[in-house]
């Protein structure tokens, strides 16, 4: 059975951060040739679609952008997101049954509030992408896989404290590979325990090791949460040739991941293996989300010895799967170990911006709340840029005590000298997005 | 004096032309059985002797290609494909036709497998023992690199009468229709090349010795010789006939629509300062995708003679035609005996229209008029609504660059020109429903004609640099070329129009006619590690779809 899948792809040919960054022009030029000579956009079942642009309000539902968006925002990333928006569209009008966001740059390196990119990261496509379904279409429980070879950082620390957000990332060891972060203890806020879930994989994992991680940790926790909707963050640097990173996926394997964990939206994240991996890995997903056989899908210097997993691999992924039942089984039970019954619960993140080269420090307070996702306060200083923020966020599905305590924090706040130098409050119910 | 004749389904038209002015037009019905015969008759009935000596140039249009296809006189063809990695074979056009082998060459157009010459072998046995000597070879990327391509045609070369190469067809990216379009090229090519043996008595006939051109899809010329290779080319040359006759009247400063309301079909073509839209991938014919260059036409099942009946006590017209108009004594009411109980239309036996608008109109509980009025106002939507629906496509065609998408033309037609037989009496409202004024062209029973006659050359070359190999390819030809490891954009530019004006001079275009345009230009860095090692530079040229300037002054050598 073929599926309609929605493609849309852009791949932003005039964009780069710099000319040999690898996050540059013609990242996607070889994916775009083999695209177009497989033929793909001309099955009956594959459509393609030209990005809407994001707007402001899209961008405010997740983001506090410091300054503001004009300052820190490139038409690039306005693009991205609108293909990702686009992408939604299509798939919860019906229009298509799934639908892969083929965009640059990425995004799933930003935080909730954004100095600037970090990780070749602005703008958190699959954050902005969830919000707008959630207020366009009222979907609640959504499930966001991060395929990545990194960790997903910024799409962690935007649904932190969302129970409605299930977030997996499966990603290189963190001791091992950028932002260092990632590890199986990290389970979410206070109100949120147990959504996030990290499945760190040594260097070199391959084939087989991705593919149990799906099947054996991936497919049984989505089939317990149950989500309305799932989202792939399908980074494709986990490939043997990807230059930045060590571990050995195939382009196979990708197609195989998609056709199992099938994926209502898929979007474009890492890989910088532009001419021997993209080309192909983006082929056997798109021939993966539109139910086609991908089996004759193959890297030109495929090596089916080097695809041997060592047997200490296998065995340190058995015990990453105990350990993450562990925590997901008995998650009710631990958040009371982590998180004692208090009303506010503090945690404070030191964030490096590598790619604009500035240092932010964040200090977070979060309402302890069994109604609710709990209003967050975030005070974010950045010295290098001047700026010390507030930002209140009101969750969505905001309880009363929440949403009087979030409006309060913003009434009380003061700008100016000696003060903070913006305030913002984020009210997603409302679609009211203030700052001052 | 130019002749140009386009033989269509019906009728074969020709028109004798001089500076741009018809001096003589003409109709006679199609013979498919004597296509050579029609052409004939259609010169005779308007070039006396005299002006014969005075002919400088004749444009064919002909549907003998498309008719091939469309009613599946195609030839067998031994047919190869070196898929390599990537969709399934089972999923490729003509899957159960095709014998893959072995070898493929990557994006870059580097050997990533062999050709397996034991294969080729087999191959080469089991055609000789079927008598197949007609072959079409297609390599995945060989736009690329047609290294395998010719390397295979090689193998056969003393048992083959004809081979076509995918990479012949066209430079444009996209193996499943360079596979299918090699196929057509290949199934056609013994057909077309009797056909053009047949002109070329039919010039010996006639006693003259000037250029033949055959119309192609885009609504280019080639040379009758040229066209041997490329057969393919000339299938559905009859819509693009009439867009290229539609041309003098278009606006070269703004966008522009065209109607062609016939008696079966209207057809829309659209127009970007003055050019006609080509097919953004190439056209399709039965069921056939193709990287046939073609003019951008959208077909309605709805004309002047389409049935109007009531369906679930609603109007309904089309899709199908029964014949002619009542009024002319056809069998079922139409959108003409419409026009005629109007009294828009002075033609044809009134008191037979209304007749058949009461038959519509006892069933509806209205009166002739309102029922006549219903139709013409239903058609007159229906075509103004089809027409921004494609617009709408166009604007909404996906682009790849920033620039582009913020700043890219939108087209906005701002004139309607409308053909065909009932347009004069339906132009105007179509024109009041998209907000255009409306031009409706004299002879426009003819202009298909007159558009095959006016036609220039039309050229597309697809170049790829790769500084890094230091090698420039010209898709279309295979050719490759030495480059300097420091070439740039407009070298490529250069070296592309000076190969682009051989082929096009070759083709028998004149020198004034060489407009050559740089469709798409595009240079990125090659880098490996952090470091630039070269440039990946593709360029498309192109001669655009447009009317010659002048009558040829002098012979061209075709």
């Amino acid at each position: 059975m073929t599926n309609k899948t929605g493609l849309v792809f852009f791949p932003a040919f005039d964009y780069a951060i710099s000319p040999t960054h690898p996050e540059r022009e013609e990242r996607l030029l070889y994916t775009q040739d083999q695209v177009f000579e497989e033929g793909l956009l001309d099955f009956d079942n594959i459509k393609e679609f030209k990005p809407g642009l994001a707007t402001k309000e899209d961008i405010q539902r997740v983001h506090f952008c410091v300054p503001g968006i004009e300052e820190i925002v490139h038409a690039s990333h306005l693009i991205a997101v609108g293909g990702c928006i686009t992408a939604a569209d299509k798939v919860m009008t019906k229009e298509v049954d799934n639908a892969f966001a083929l965009v640059r740059p990425c995004g799933h390196h930003s935080f909730r509030v954004v100095h600037g990119s970090r990780g070749f990261c602005t703008l958190n496509m699959e954050a902005i992408m969830v919000e707008y379904i959630r207020h366009k279409y009222g979907v609640k429980k959504i499930a966001i896989v991060d395929t990545d070879c990194h960790h997903g950082d910024g799409s962690q620390d935007i649904f932190w404290h969302d129970p409605n957000t299930l977030f997996i990332s499966l990603h290189q060891d963190g001791r091992t590979l950028y932002p260092g972060s990632g590890f199986p203890t990290e389970l979410g806020g206070p109100n949120a325990f147990g959504a996030t879930i990290n499945l760190p994989m040594p260097p070199d994992t391959c084939e087989e090791g991705f593919l149990y991680v799906l099947d054996e940790i991936v497919m049984p926790i989505l089939a317990e949460f149950k989500p309305d909707l799932i989202i792939n963050s399908a980074g494709q640097d986990n490939h043997y040739s990807d230059p930045i990173t060590n571990m050995k996926f195939t382009a196979h394997g990708y197609a195989v991941l998609n056709q199992r964990l099938k994926p209502d939206l898929a979007v474009l994240e890492g890989g910088y293996s532009i001419e021997t991996a993209l080309p192909y890995i983006n082929t056997g997903i798109i021939l993966a989300m539109a139910g086609m056989d991908f089996s004759h899908i193959k890297e030109p210097d495929y090596d089916a010895e080097d695809q041997r997993q060592p047997a200490a691999i296998g065995a340190y992924l058995e015990k990453l799967k105990d350990a993450t039942f562990y925590h997901w089984n008995n998650r009710h039970a631990l958040r009371d170990q982590v998180y004692p019954p208090q009303e506010f619960h503090h945690r404070s993140q030191d964030v490096y911006y590598d790619t604009a080269g500035i240092r932010e420090h964040i200090e977070e307070t979060v309402r302890s709340c069994s109604c609710c996702g709990g209003t967050v306060v975030i005070d974010s200083r950045c010295p290098d840029t001047h700026s010390h923020i507030l930002a209140v966020q009101i969750p969505r599905y905001a309880c009363d005590p929440c949403r009087n305590y979030g409006e309060e924090q913003f009434e009380k706040a003061q700008t100016g000298r000696g003060h903070y130098t913006q305030v913002f409050l984020q009210d997603k119910d409302n679609d009211r997005y203030l700052s001052k | 004096m130019i002749l140009g004749i386009d033989v269509g389904g019906t009728h074969t038209d020709s028109v004798l032309m001089q500076n741009r002015t018809i001096i003589r037009k003409s109709k006679v019905l199609t013979d498919k059985n004597d296509i050579l015969g029609c052409v004939m008759r259609a010169t005779q009935a308007v070039v006396t002797p005299d002006d014969i000596k005075q002919l400088k140039r004749i444009v064919l249009s002909t549907t003998i290609s498309t008719n091939a296809v469309a009613q599946n006189q195609l030839e067998p063809v031994g047919l190869i494909v070196m898929n390599g990695p990537g969709v399934s074979p089972k999923d490729l056009p003509l899957f159960d036709k095709t014998h893959f082998i072995a070898g493929y060459m990557n994006h870059r157009g580097i050997e990533a497998e062999a050709v397996d010459e034991e294969e080729l072998a087999a191959l080469k046995q089991q055609f000789a023992a079927n008598g197949i000597d007609n072959l079409a070879i297609i390599g995945k990327f060989s736009t690329r690199n047609p290294t395998h391509e010719l390397q295979a045609a090689e193998f056969f070369n003393d048992q083959a009468a004809h081979v076509s190469l995918g990479h012949h067809q066209s430079g444009v990216l996209n193996f499943p229709r360079r596979i299918a379009t090699t196929y057509l090229n290949a199934a056609i090519w013994r057909l077309h090349s009797h056909m053009i043996d047949q002109l070329e008595s039919y010039l010996h006939e006639l006693g003259v010795d000037v250029p033949l051109f055959i119309l192609k899809a885009d609504g280019g010329t080639i040379g009758v010789q040229q066209s041997r290779r490329y057969p393919v080319q000339t299938i559905l040359s009859g819509p693009a006939a009439t867009i290229m006759g539609v041309l003098p009247f278009i606006s070269s400063t703004g966008d522009s629509v065209s109607i062609d309301v016939g008696g079966t079909t209207t057809d829309i073509a659209l127009f970007a300062d003055g050019a006609p839209l080509l097919e953004p991938k190439g056209v399709e014919i039965e069921g056939h995708k193709t990287l046939v260059r073609g003019l951008l036409t959208h077909s309605m099942a709805l004309g002047g003679d389409s049935q109007v009946q009531v369906v679930d006590g609603a109007l309904q017209i089309g899709p199908e035609r029964k014949g002619a108009a009542m009024a002319f004594d056809g069998p079922v009411p139409t959108p003409t005996d419409a026009l005629i109980v109007l009294g828009r239309a002075h033609i044809g036996d009134k008191a037979k229209a209304l007749r058949a608008m009461e038959s519509l109109a006892a069933e509806l509980q209205q009166t002739p008029q309102q029922v006549a009025q219903a139709i013409i106002d239903s058609m007159c939507a229906s075509i103004a609504a089809k027409v921004q629906q494609m617009i709408a496509e166009v604007n909404g065609k996906p682009v790849y660059t920033i620039h582009e998408l913020l700043e890219g033309k939108t087209l906005e037609p701002r004139q309607l020109i409308a053909v065909g037989g009932p347009a004069p009496y339906l132009a105007q409202q179509v024109g009041e429903l998209l907000a255009m004024p409306v031009v409706v062209p004299e002879n426009s029973d003819v202009i298909n004609a007159t558009g095959a006659a006016m036609a220039r050359t039309t050229v597309e070359l697809n170049l790829l640099a790769d500084t890094e190999s230091q090698e420039l390819t010209f898709a279309e030809d295979g050719r490759k070329m030495r480059i300097s490891s420091r070439a740039t954009v407009d070298d490529v530019v250069a070296a592309g129009q000076e190969r682009l004006l051989e082929i096009a001079r070759a083709a028998g275009a004149q020198d004034e006619d060489l407009e050559v345009e740089v469709a798409d230009c595009q240079s990125f860095n090659v880098i490996h590690g952090y470091s630039t090692t070269g440039k990946n530079i593709r360029v498309r040229l192109q001669i655009k779809p447009g009317l010659i300037k002048h009558e040829p002054t002098q012979h061209e050598q075709v």
